[in-house]
């Protein structure tokens, strides 16, 4: 049990998280700010009451959720989805044209608004395992053009007549009520988040399907295959670029989905972009700490949600506000930890060995 | 013609604002990439530089002393990305968004408790522009007809009285090519990104040269930062860089991993930036259309020229001396 547990990923993630928080401590008592007085306001934050809970687990971490599945989905076909960012926008700007333009009842408009998203990702993201296979392409580069790509594809649309909602406004249409996917009403007043949606239900509903499709599944093992080491999948007749371009769709219609579900939840129209808004690169970040496993990445991007929500209003006893930023040196030190953990991985696991033997 | 010619001079202008510090952060990816130690944290690397530079820009009167120190942050956080890869063997792309995150918030964070907000006050002293001693010298002392040529935000003005920074770049492609193909150094650190363990057997000194070049990596792309904040913008933002390492790792991507190469693809961008900024501001296309057309035009580009990637083998992959 015991050696399991070293050998797993948790201990090791705990570990850079508590050295993550550790390294917060130190840059925040240098600064002057009392550490514990900040953590404690950061923990106060997310579990004061049903409403920061709400914000926390719900509105904040639904897309997190899903372009770290999209990111973790991916590295198990061997390939780093840089790309999430772009397919999050596209696939945003799907939901808000259907949600906006197509005229129908809730009952249809809702999955016709998450089909829109999930389908316009599936191309953007298999278009790239496409030229990838077919020409040769370096995938990384061709996300990095992506994102860009979709980052003033989104601007032109968000401002071209008829979709542009007018009055100078640098913003779409909203999407109408029957897109919507908030439940606000469902609870008492002020118990959740204003746009509290159920969003995260569909989000951990795909974790799940996640999970089934790389453990259970012939086409998780061809993709893990793959991944693992190329030429020996193909040796065992894989057809290794087929699968290339599977992971890379599906990855992309993660990603997409996490952007569809804030515009019917969250944001109801897409406002023109001043930078990228790194939904998509967070996702890296959070498939990471959540060590690329599907229900780590859940509690990755819920634990990646809080932090977020909680940073923008950690404050000490005094109401002095902390820097943001704190958050991001914490987050840093936890991918950088992660990804040294190896060493000690490797260190405990010999010093194992080796007292087994004396 | 004479708008013609001096519209070009905007374009032109506005091209050797944006690719210099392309093209620092691209010689220094080429750097670490040919050596086999991908490094996403470029982008991180540009940042705490530029902040760097800004900072003791503010403090320092000797712009070129702060432009070093901001390639001397990037290479600390390299030092960091070599440690983790290198000698702990960790996942490359990991690290490097540790970085990112870590150089954002360091340098966002300093800069609250330093000036009380996100952004630094402009720099006491920008960068030279070397021969505007010159431009001036020339304007006075010449023939009215022939000082024209040299007056202010002529085609002359705008192409060539640029700053240091800017002919720095261009001559450190050079100096990179030549380090690269003709030093000592330079094989071993091409041997070392292709085949590591054939190099160990004939004596280099793999985790040197690695780290060697992951440093330089970082150094580099500190300096495009500081050039930024010491030259064209002369303070920092958050939002000063904004993907620009991404762009400058695509570049040389696109270049296939040479200097010389990787320049090509670094006066793409930044052509086709100081093409909208010129042609945006009156247009009937939409800005945005335009904005896009250096993307688009790399992957076709990419799609139909230049082919498969052509990646150092041992790119990406730890490498363990002894088995």
């Amino acid at each position: 049990m015991a050696k399991k547990l070293l050998k797993g990923n948790f201990i090791y993630t705990l570990f850079a998280i508590i050295v993550g928080f550790a390294v917060g401590a130190i840059a925040m008592g240098v600064a002057g700010y009392n550490p514990l007085e900040a953590y404690g306001s950061l923990f106060g934050v997310v579990f004061d009451t049903t409403k920061t809970m709400s914000y926390s687990f719900i509105e904040y971490a639904t897309p997190y959720i899903l372009t770290g599945l999209s990111v973790a989905f991916s590295f198990k076909t061997g390939i780093f989805n840089i790309g999430a960012e772009g397919q999050y926008v596209m696939g945003s700007v799907a939901a808000m044209l259907v949600g906006a333009f197509v005229p129908a009842p809730a009952v249809v408009l809702i999955p016709l608004c998450i089909l829109a998203s999930v389908a316009v990702g599936v191309l953007w993201g298999g278009l790239v395992g496409y030229l990838k296979v077919r020409f040769g392409s370096h995938e990384v580069l061709c996300m990095i053009m992506f994102n860009w790509i979709a980052y003033y594809l989104s601007n032109f649309l968000v401002l071209a007549d008829g979709i542009n909602v007018g009055g100078g406004k640098t913003w779409s249409h909203s999407i109408q009520d029957a897109a919507k996917i908030t439940i606000t009403d469902w609870f008492p007043k002020n118990a959740v988040s204003s746009r509290t949606h159920f969003g995260i239900v569909i989000a951990i509903l795909c974790v799940i399907a996640i999970y089934y499709i790389i453990n259970r599944t012939t086409l998780g093992y061809r993709l893990k295959a793959v991944g693992y080491n190329r030429s020996a999948a193909e040796y065992a007749g894989i057809n290794a670029n087929r699968c290339v371009i599977v992971s890379l769709a599906i990855s992309g219609a993660l990603a997409s989905l996490a952007g569809g579900l804030q515009v019917m939840g969250v944001t109801y129209k897409v406002t023109q972009f001043a930078a990228q808004e790194s939904y998509g690169f967070n996702g890296i970040t959070v498939a990471l700490i959540g060590a690329t496993n599907p229900i780590g990445t859940l509690i990755a991007g819920w634990f990646f949600g809080a932090m977020k929500y909680a940073g923008t209003r950690m404050k000490l006893l005094d109401g002095t506000r902390v820097p943001k930023e704190i958050v991001d040196i914490i987050m840093g030190c936890i991918v950088f930890f992660i990804a040294i953990s190896n060493l000690f991985r490797a260190f405990v696991m010999n010093r194992g060995k080796k007292g087994g033997k004396a | 013609m004479n708008e013609l010619i001096s519209n070009l001079g905007i374009i032109l202008n506005a091209t050797l604002m944006y690719t210099p510090p392309l093209l620092y952060a691209a010689l220094g990816s080429c750097f670490s990439e040919k050596s086999g130690v991908v490094n996403i944290g470029i982008e991180g690397m540009i940042v705490f530089g530029g902040f760097m530079g800004a900072l003791l820009g503010n403090f320092i009167a000797n712009p070129w002393i702060c432009f070093l120190c901001g390639g001397l942050a990037g290479a600390l956080l390299a030092l960091l990305h070599a440690f983790a890869t290198v000698s702990c063997r960790a996942d490359q792309t990991i690290s490097g968004t540790a970085i990112n995150f870590l150089a954002t918030g360091f340098s966002v964070f300093i800069c609250y408790l330093t000036f009380k907000t996100s952004e630094t006050p402009p720099v006491i002293e920008k960068l030279p522009r070397i021969f505007n001693g010159a431009f001036i010298w020339l304007r006075e002392n010449l023939p009215e007809g022939a000082a024209k040529l040299f007056a202010q935000n002529s085609f002359l003005d705008l192409v060539f009285n640029t700053y240091a920074s800017t002919y720095l770049a261009f001559v450190l492609v050079a100096v990179v090519w030549f380090v690269f193909y003709r030093t000592r150094f330079g094989l071993r650190l091409r041997a070392v990104g292709e085949h590591p363990r054939a190099a160990d057997t004939l004596g280099v000194n793999v985790y040197l040269v690695r780290y060697l070049c992951v440093i330089f990596s970082g150094f580099l792309a500190g300096l495009g930062g500081a050039s930024i904040t010491l030259a064209t913008v002369s303070a920092f933002r958050p939002s000063i860089v904004a993907g620009q390492g991404f762009i400058a790792i695509a570049a040389v991507i696109f270049g296939k991993f040479k200097p010389q190469g990787a320049l090509l693809g670094c006066i793409l961008f930044g052509f086709c930036n100081g093409l909208r900024v010129v042609v945006g501001s009156n247009s009937v296309i939409p800005v945005n259309l335009i904005s896009m057309i250096p993307y688009v035009v790399t992957i076709l580009t990419l799609v139909l020229f230049v082919g498969r990637a052509q990646v150092p083998a041992a790119n990406g992959k730890p490498y363990i001396k002894s088995k």
